[in-house]
């Protein structure tokens, strides 16, 4: 499976517009969907059963179902959460950022990379709300003017999760939307059911393609993308606070911040790897997503996780050098108490497999770079873990030490949720163009500029 | 290409955008409204009772104090609901035969009390004590509005949090002499009085959530 990497184009040679757009958007309009779509969509809809059921049991039991009590609260719920928000960390960095920085590579990522983000980002935020216990008032966490007369606190960094990522959410989904607008207009104009036309004909809402359209669509775009690259910063950084702001040993520190956004776009990528690697395949996408974005993205992944494996050394650099009996005790614990087994599997999977990627030999290696994205994902999961776990596990008293057992139903709502992702993401292979074609268009253009985006 | 949405169609496409945003701002000021409907509060709503009492009658036109029935509103939690014996102290008497009052005369022939629908029915997750807020200073008609004017009991507020913490932010806005706690048509006190009363009964804005929610 190795291709080589020498001067790998962002666009195989050979195309031009019409090749390009016939075959992105035949994906969804000629080409009979393959087998592996029934398959992993059928799966991903199980999942969405598993996940009805799961939420069925909770709200008529309630959280007791969950392995969560006290000293440990916060279970895979939280775990969960951070994981879920951490790979909707992708899309935003990958449209916004990189557009700024006009990297022209992520043309042909962008689009997808912003579905997996909104739908990873409503898996996510599935967690917090049906971990309130009584999921059906959380409007009660909105300022409004409530018959309760009472704000919610203002001063929880909890409140301020619920303002980070409904803002992330809403501005990636009008990213995502303004993006498709131009496709929705070329599926529009090629698709032959006449019901399929008329809905593609609302959603590009009246696109013609006038160069006015072009000019404010232009606008709007690099507007969007200003407003969300604060947000690629933002919404980990207010995650990393609900720990952060806490009184815990491994907890209450300043790197979190920083550490968290690194780690968010380290699983972000290394779930778009994970999809796109075999996604490419099925569907012969190999002439736009080429071995220039699989080796670029692994050195992203490749950077963030250094940063990543730095603030591993400084939790326990820090611990080690105050004065602070509790830090080191956490510390300690967390490398040798009873969760040890986890803290050692996320230093394999976070730090030792990445540093494969520094030769190219892996890099270019599909099957590879598959597993250590897959290692990866594991790793940071298994990161989220001993951060909830270790911390809570041993309270300040030894008498309030306890254990965490996750139950069926954590386990359970976990699998629904990565059901839920699986069938969106396939819902949306199916019927929306999963590169964005107009803007591989401007890479296929002969008149086209070297360097310039788009 | 033949044109997919014929220009007449034009205007939905611009009605649809402000259309919606107004659907959602409807829907929005309706759910308002609608929390704070009597439908919803149960203000001024009369409930059907066993007997139609009237307090209209008997605490203006007859001049029976609140204690007289509501005997325990000073010194407990509760202000309590009189028993059948209270009203037979004269129905016995008076109106013996009224066919109106033959659910208080079973009630006393057979020792069940009189089921009264509630009307004051507060949540039971709020906690609530009658006799702080009498000896405080706060008339029995700051809460349940003017009862000596209504024929028959309905609810004087909406009972709701907000309406409790708008008192509990700034309480002495409804402070009164202790003596003036029954009259029903008290007046009100000026500001010099209501901060001496303040001073004098100590009274605190209490707003911790375990002020109510123990």
């Amino acid at each position: 499976m190795t291709e080589t990497r020498e001067a790998a184009p962002v666009v195989a040679p050979g195309h031009d517009y019409a090749s390009a757009t016939a075959a992105i958007s035949d994906v969804v309009l000629r080409r009979k969907p393959p087998r592996a779509w029934f398959v992993t969509f059928g799966l991903g809809f199980l999942g969405v059963l598993v996940l009805f059921y799961t939420m069925g049991v909770l709200v008529l039991k309630g959280v007791g179902i969950w392995g969560v009590n006290i000293p440990v609260g916060w279970g895979f719920d939280i775990i969960n959460f951070v994981w879920w928000i951490g790979i909707g960390h992708a899309g935003t960095l990958i449209s916004a950022i990189l557009l700024l920085l006009r990297q022209e590579w992520r043309t042909s990522i962008n689009r997808f990379a912003e579905a997996m983000t909104l739908f990873a980002v409503a898996c996510a935020a599935m967690f917090p709300i049906f971990h309130l216990g009584r999921p059906w008032v959380f409007y009660w966490m909105l300022p409004y003017p409530s018959s309760t007369g009472m704000w919610p606190q203002f001063r929880s960094p909890l409140i301020w999760d619920v303002f980070a990522v409904s803002t992330y959410f809403t501005v990636s989904l009008l990213f995502w939307y303004v993006g498709l607008v131009p496709d929705l207009a070329t599926m529009r104009d090629r698709v032959k059911n006449k019901l399929a036309k008329v809905l593609y004909g609302i959603g590009a809402l009246g696109w013609r393609g006038a160069a006015s359209h072009w000019e404010r669509y232009e606008t709007a775009y690099l507007l969007l993308a200003g407003l969300s690259t604060p947000l690629v910063v933002s919404v980990h950084s207010v995650v990393s606070l609900d720990f952060a702001v806490a009184q815990l040993p491994g907890w209450h520190s300043t790197m979190f911040p920083p550490y968290f956004v690194a780690g968010a776009i380290y699983s972000g990528f290394a779930m778009v790897l994970t999809l796109l690697i075999p996604l490419r395949k099925l569907y012969g996408m190999g002439d736009f997503i080429t071995m220039r974005h699989m080796d670029n993205m692994a050195k992203v992944m490749l950077a963030t996780g250094l940063i990543v494996a730095y603030g591993y050394g400084l939790e326990a650099f820090t611990a080690w050098y105050s004065p602070s009996d509790f830090e080191q005790t956490l510390q300690r614990t967390r490398m040798h108490g009873p969760y040890a087994p986890f803290y050692w599997s996320l230093i394999l999977c976070n730090v030792l497999v990445p540093q494969l990627l520094w030769f190219r030999r892996f890099r270019s290696r599909l099957a590879v770079l598959w597993v250590i994205s897959l290692v990866v994902n594991v790793g940071m999961w298994l990161e989220r873990f001993v951060i909830v776990v270790t911390s809570l596990h041993r309270d300040f008293l030894p008498s309030s030490w306890g254990m965490y057992t996750p139950t069926i139903f954590d386990i359970s709502f976990l699998l629904g949720t990565i059901g839920l992702f699986l069938a969106c993401l396939f819902l949306f292979i199916r019927v929306l163009p999963m590169i964005s074609i107009f803007e591989v268009r401007t890479l296929v253009s002969p008149n086209k500029e070297r360097g310039k985006g788009t | 290409m033949a044109q997919l949405f014929h220009p007449s169609t034009n205007p939905f496409s611009k009605v649809s955008i402000a259309g919606l945003l107004a659907l959602v701002l409807t829907g929005l000021v309706l759910l308002f409204v609608y929390w704070r409907s009597p439908y919803l509060t149960g203000q001024s709503v009369v409930r059907a009772q066993p007997v139609p009492f009237g307090h209209k009658h008997h605490v203006e036109e007859l001049g029976i104090d609140c204690r007289f029935c509501h005997s325990s509103v000073e010194d407990s939690a509760y202000a309590g609901i009189p028993p059948t014996e209270t009203c037979m102290t004269c129905h016995s008497q008076i109106w013996a035969d009224s066919p109106m009052l033959e659910p208080v005369r079973a009630s006393y022939r057979t020792d069940q009390p009189l089921a009264w629908t509630r009307v004051h029915d507060l949540p039971d997750f709020v906690y609530f004590d009658h006799s702080v807020h009498v000896r405080k200073g706060i008339g029995c008609a700051t809460c349940h509005g003017r009862v000596d004017q209504t024929n028959l009991t309905m609810k004087g507020a909406s009972l709701q949090m907000i309406w409790c913490l708008d008192c509990h932010r700034g309480p002495e806005a409804s402070l009164r002499p202790r003596e003036e706690v029954f009259n029903m048509a008290y007046g009100g006190a000026s500001e010099e009085l209501r901060r001496q009363l303040r001073e004098q009964h100590e009274v605190q804005s209490m707003t911790n959530c375990s002020t109510c929610h123990r």
